[in-house]
C-alpha cells in the first residue's frame, strides 16, 4: 500500500515539475528536457522496483496458504445494523439519524447455542404378558405401540471451568427431566464434579440412556431390584476422582443424592425428610489386555430409605441397602473396528431391603453377549434372573435373543424376541421391535 | 536499593521458573500422523504419543479409559480437528481432569486451523448425505504443503508452552521444512510423468493428496461418506469406471476389500490399499515415509496396469 502511494505521490510531483516553469530559451528547453528524460527514467526504475516487491509480497501471501491469507486480512468487524427513523418522528422529538437493530447482531451469537439433539425411541409388542401389559414399564395399560421416549439433547461449555449438559425426556405420559447437570472439568485434585439431576453410578446399565442400550427393554434385575427405567436418578452431587497408581484406570465415584429413586408404582428409594438422603459408590477398574481387547469391572454400593406405606409413616424409618459387582469385556480389532466387535457384560445386584414385614435379602444378575457380525449388523443373546426386592422368595428368571441392524449411525431397528418366566403369573413370550433416530449434533459413541 | 532487591527477587522467580519449565514436554495427539511430525519439530524436548493407530479409521475409535489417564498428564493435546474426532474425542478431554487441554485452553492446539481444507461444504447440508463434514474434509494432512503448516502451528505451540525452547524448536521446523521441501519436489518429480490419472477411492480420505500430486478422482466406493456401498452404487461406479478407463482403488487399510475387489475384477483393474496415516502399515514409521510408501505404490500400479496412459 505504501508502496503504491509513494509511486503516485512521485507522479504527481514529475507532473508539477513538467508543467511549472516556462521556458525561457531554446538552451533552457534542452536542459529542461533532459531533466525530464531523467525523471522518467527515474520513474520507470522506481515503477519497475515497487512493481517487483508488490508481486514478492503477492507470492509470499499465496505460499502462506489460504487460511492465513484470510487471517491477515482484517476481519472486517459487522457493522451494526440500522433502520431509518420512522417518518415524523424526529420532527415530533424522537431520536435523529438512524437506529440501531438490535434483533439482527444475534446471528453470530447463536454459535454460543448448545449442541441439539433428539432422538425418538418407538417401541411396539407382540405376544401376551397379562401380569405386566405395558411391555416397557410398570404401568398397567396394554401400550402394543408407543412412542416410548422423544429425548431432547443440550450440551454445551458453560465457561472456562464448566460444561453443561441437559436431556429432556418427552415420554408417553409427560415431560421430564432425565439428568441436568454441571460438569466441573478442571477442580483441583483431579476431581470431577457434577452437580444437578443424574443417573447414579450404579452399576452399568443404570448409568446408561434406553437409546445406547443393546436391548430393547432393560434386564429383569433392573426391573426388580434398581427401580426399572428411571433407576436410581436423583438431584445430587457427585464427585469422581483417578486413583493413580502404576497398573490401570482406577477411578472412585462417590455420590448423595436426596432419595428419591424408582417409578411412582413402586419406588425403590423414599426421602420423607431433609436427611433422608441417599448415597452411591463406586469404584470403576479397567484395563486393556490388548490393543483390540479390554476388561472393565466396577462395584457399585448404594443406601436409601425404603418407602413405606402412607400409614407406616410413623413406623421405624427402615434402610435399603445395594451391592452390585459389574463386568464388561470388550473386543474389537482395530484395524476392521467398523466391521466386528464383541461386547459380553455381567451385573450382580444384591438387595438388603429392611421393611415393615422383616429384611428380604434378594438378588439378581444378567449375563449379555453381543456380536457385530457385518458393518451394519449385531446378534445378541442375554439371560436374566432375579428376586423380587419385596419379597425374596419370588424368582423371575428370562431370556432374550436381540438382532439389530443400523441403516447409519443415527438410525437403529432391533428386533427382540423375550421370554419371561414369572413367580406370580403364567410365562409371556414377546417380540418387542424398536427403531430409534436421532438428529442434530453428532453425539459421542457411547463406550 | 528497592529496585536492586526487587530486580533480584524477579530474576530468582525466572530462574526457578525456567529451572522447572525444562521437564520434557508431554504431548499426546490424535493420530500417528500428527505425533510424527510433533516428533520432527519437538525432537527430543517432548515426549509424544497418539491416541489413535495408523490402521484404524479415526472417526471410529474408542473411547477407553486408559487413553483419560494418558490426556490427564498431557502439557498439549494436538487434534486433527474439522469434526474428525467428535465421536471419541469430547467425552475423553472431558473426563480428562486437565484443565490445561480442553478446548481453547493454552494446551489444546487444533491443527486444522492454518491448512489448506477441501471440499467445504457450500449452502444447505443435511445427512441425507451421509456423515458429511460441515467444517470441511478432515483428510487434510495427507498434503506435504499442510505437513508444513501442522510443523509451524505445532512449533508456535510448543515454543508458547517452553519460551526457553523456542530456539530449538523453531530451528527443527526451518530443518524439518527444508527436509520436506526437497522430498516434495522428489515426490512431485517422481509422480509427474502419471499426472491426471483417475483413480476410485473408498471414502473421501484422498482429496488433498490427489490435489498436490495430480491425481483424477471421478468416484468413491462408498454411495456417501460413511454410508457402506450398495448394489445399485456399485454397479453405477464399474460403468463409469469401464467408460473412463479407469484401473485403480485406493482403499483405506481399515476398510473391508470385498466390494473393491469385484470393482477391480469387473474393470480389469487394481486395488490398492492404500495407508492415508503413519503406522498404516509397518514399513511407514515417519510423516515422509507415508508420502514415499504412497507414491510408489501408485506408480508401481499405474505402470503394471497401464492406468495412466
Amino acid at each position: 500500500m505504501r508502496a503504491l502511494r509513494f509511486v503516485c505521490a512521485s507522479t504527481v510531483a514529475a507532473g508539477l515539475l513538467v508543467v511549472g516553469p516556462s521556458p525561457a530559451s531554446a538552451q533552457d528547453a534542452q536542459a529542461l528536457r533532459r531533466e525530464i528524460d531523467q525523471l522518467r527514467r527515474d520513474f520507470e526504475t522506481l515503477k519497475q522496483q515497487y512493481g517487483d516487491r508488490l508481486s514478492a509480497l503477492e507470492a509470499k501471501l499465496a505460499v502462506a496458504g489460504p487460511a492465513e491469507a484470510q487471517a491477515a486480512a482484517p476481519p472486517g468487524a459487522p457493522a451494526q445494523p440500522t433502520a431509518p427513523v420512522p417518518p415524523g418522528a424526529e420532527g415530533a422529538g424522537g431520536p435523529s439519524g438512524a437506529l440501531p437493530v438490535y434483533g439482527g447482531a444475534v446471528a453470530a451469537s447463536k454459535v454460543f447455542n448448545p449442541d441439539i439433539a433428539v432422538i425418538g425411541d418407538f417401541l411396539g409388542a407382540v405376544g401376551k404378558n397379562p401380569l405386566h401389559p405395558d411391555p416397557f414399564g410398570p404401568g398397567t395399560e396394554p401400550r402394543a405401540l408407543q412412542m416410548h421416549e422423544s429425548e431432547a439433547a443440550f450440551q454445551a461449555v458453560v465457561d472456562p471451568y464448566a460444561r453443561a449438559d441437559f436431556f429432556i425426556s418427552f415420554g408417553e405420559e409427560g415431560v421430564g427431566l432425565e439428568e441436568g447437570f454441571i460438569t466441573f472439568t478442571s477442580l483441583p485434585g483431579g476431581l470431577l464434579t457434577k452437580v444437578g439431576k443424574m443417573r447414579a453410578a450404579f452399576g452399568k446399565v443404570n448409568t446408561l440412556h434406553n437409546h445406547v442400550l443393546p436391548w430393547a427393554d432393560r434386564p429383569l434385575v433392573t426391573n426388580n431390584l434398581v427401580g426399572g427405567e428411571d433407576g436410581i436418578d436423583d438431584a445430587g452431587i457427585s464427585v469422581a476422582r483417578l486413583i493413580p497408581n502404576p497398573w490401570m484406570f482406577l477411578e472412585a465415584t462417590g455420590q448423595i443424592f436426596r432419595g428419591d429413586a424408582g417409578p411412582a408404582e413402586q419406588p425403590l428409594f423414599h426421602a420423607s425428610e431433609r436427611g433422608d438422603v441417599s448415597y452411591v459408590g463406586h469404584l470403576r477398574a479397567y484395563q486393556d489386555i490388548t490393543e483390540d481387547s479390554n476388561v472393565d469391572f466396577g462395584f457399585s454400593y448404594a443406601r436409601g430409605r425404603t418407602p413405606l406405606a402412607a400409614d407406616a409413616a410413623n413406623a421405624e424409618r427402615l434402610v435399603t441397602n445395594l451391592y452390585g459387582i459389574d463386568a464388561t469385556l470388550r473386543w474389537r480389532p482395530l484395524q476392521r473396528s467398523i466391521y466386528h466387535s464383541f461386547v459380553g457384560r455381567t451385573e450382580w445386584i444384591w438387595s438388603r431391603r429392611d421393611q415393615l414385614t422383616g429384611l428380604q435379602r434378594g438378588n439378581g444378575m444378567y449375563l449379555s453377549g453381543d456380536y457385530q457380525f457385518a458393518r451394519r449388523w449385531f446378534a445378541g443373546a442375554r439371560y436374566d434372573r432375579s428376586n423380587h426386592a419385596d419379597d425374596a422368595s419370588l424368582l423371575d428368571t428370562g431370556g432374550s435373543f436381540v438382532l439389530t441392524y443400523w441403516p447409519s449411525e443415527f438410525s437403529q431397528v432391533r428386533g427382540q424376541y423375550r421370554r419371561t418366566n414369572y413367580a406370580l403369573g403364567p410365562s409371556a413370550n414377546e417380540l418387542l421391535f424398536q427403531f430409534q433416530f436421532s438428529i442434530g449434533a453428532h453425539g459421542a459413541h457411547p463406550f | 536499593m528497592k529496585a536492586k532487591m526487587l530486580v533480584a527477587l524477579l530474576t530468582t522467580f525466572l530462574f526457578t521458573g525456567s529451572a522447572s519449565a525444562q521437564a520434557k514436554l508431554n504431548v499426546v495427539t490424535t493420530t500417528e500422523d500428527l505425533a510424527s511430525i510433533a516428533r520432527e519439530v519437538a525432537g527430543d524436548r517432548a515426549s509424544i504419543e497418539s491416541l489413535a493407530r495408523g490402521y484404524q479409521d479415526p472417526h471410529f475409535v474408542e473411547p477407553k479409559p486408559s487413553f483419560i489417564l494418558k490426556l490427564q498428564k498431557a502439557d498439549v493435546l494436538v487434534a486433527v480437528g474439522r469434526e474428525l474426532e467428535i465421536g471419541w474425542l469430547p467425552p475423553l478431554i472431558q473426563q480428562s481432569r486437565n484443565s490445561r487441554i480442553q478446548p481453547g485452553a493454552d494446551g489444546y492446539l487444533d491443527a486444522s486451523l492454518h491448512a489448506e481444507i477441501l471440499e467445504v461444504p457450500q449452502g444447505q447440508i443435511t445427512r441425507a448425505m451421509g456423515d458429511v463434514h460441515p467444517l470441511g474434509n478432515p483428510h487434510y494432512w495427507l498434503d506435504p504443503e499442510n505437513g508444513k503448516r501442522i510443523a509451524k502451528d505445532e512449533a508456535d505451540k510448543f515454543s508458547e508452552m517452553r519460551p526457553n525452547d523456542r530456539a530449538y524448536f523453531q530451528q527443527r521446523l526451518a530443518d524439518f521444512t527444508s527436509r520436506l521441501d526437497a522430498a516434495e519436489k522428489r515426490w512431485l518429480a517422481a509422480i509427474a510423468p502419471y499426472k491426471g490419472t483417475k483413480v476410485v477411492t473408498y471414502h473421501r480420505s484422498f482429496p488433498n493428496f490427489a490435489k498436490r500430486f495430480g491425481l483424477d478422482i471421478i468416484g468413491y466406493v462408498e454411495p456417501r461418506p460413511g454410508i457402506p456401498p450398495t448394489p445399485q452404487h456399485t454397479l453405477d461406479l464399474i460403468n463409469e469406471m469401464k467408460r473412463q478407463n479407469v484401473k485403480l482403488i485406493l482403499v483405506e487399510p481399515y476398510f473391508d476389500l470385498k466390494t473393491p475387489k469385484k470393482i477391480a475384477s469387473d474393470v480389469g483393474g487394481e486395488v490398492l490399499v492404500m495407508p492415508p496415516s503413519v503406522g498404516g502399515v509397518k514399513e511407514i514409521t515417519d510423516y515422509f515415509k507415508l508420502f514415499d510408501y504412497d507414491i510408489n505404490l501408485l506408480i508401481q500400479a499405474i505402470k503394471k496396469t497401464g492406468a495412466g496412459t
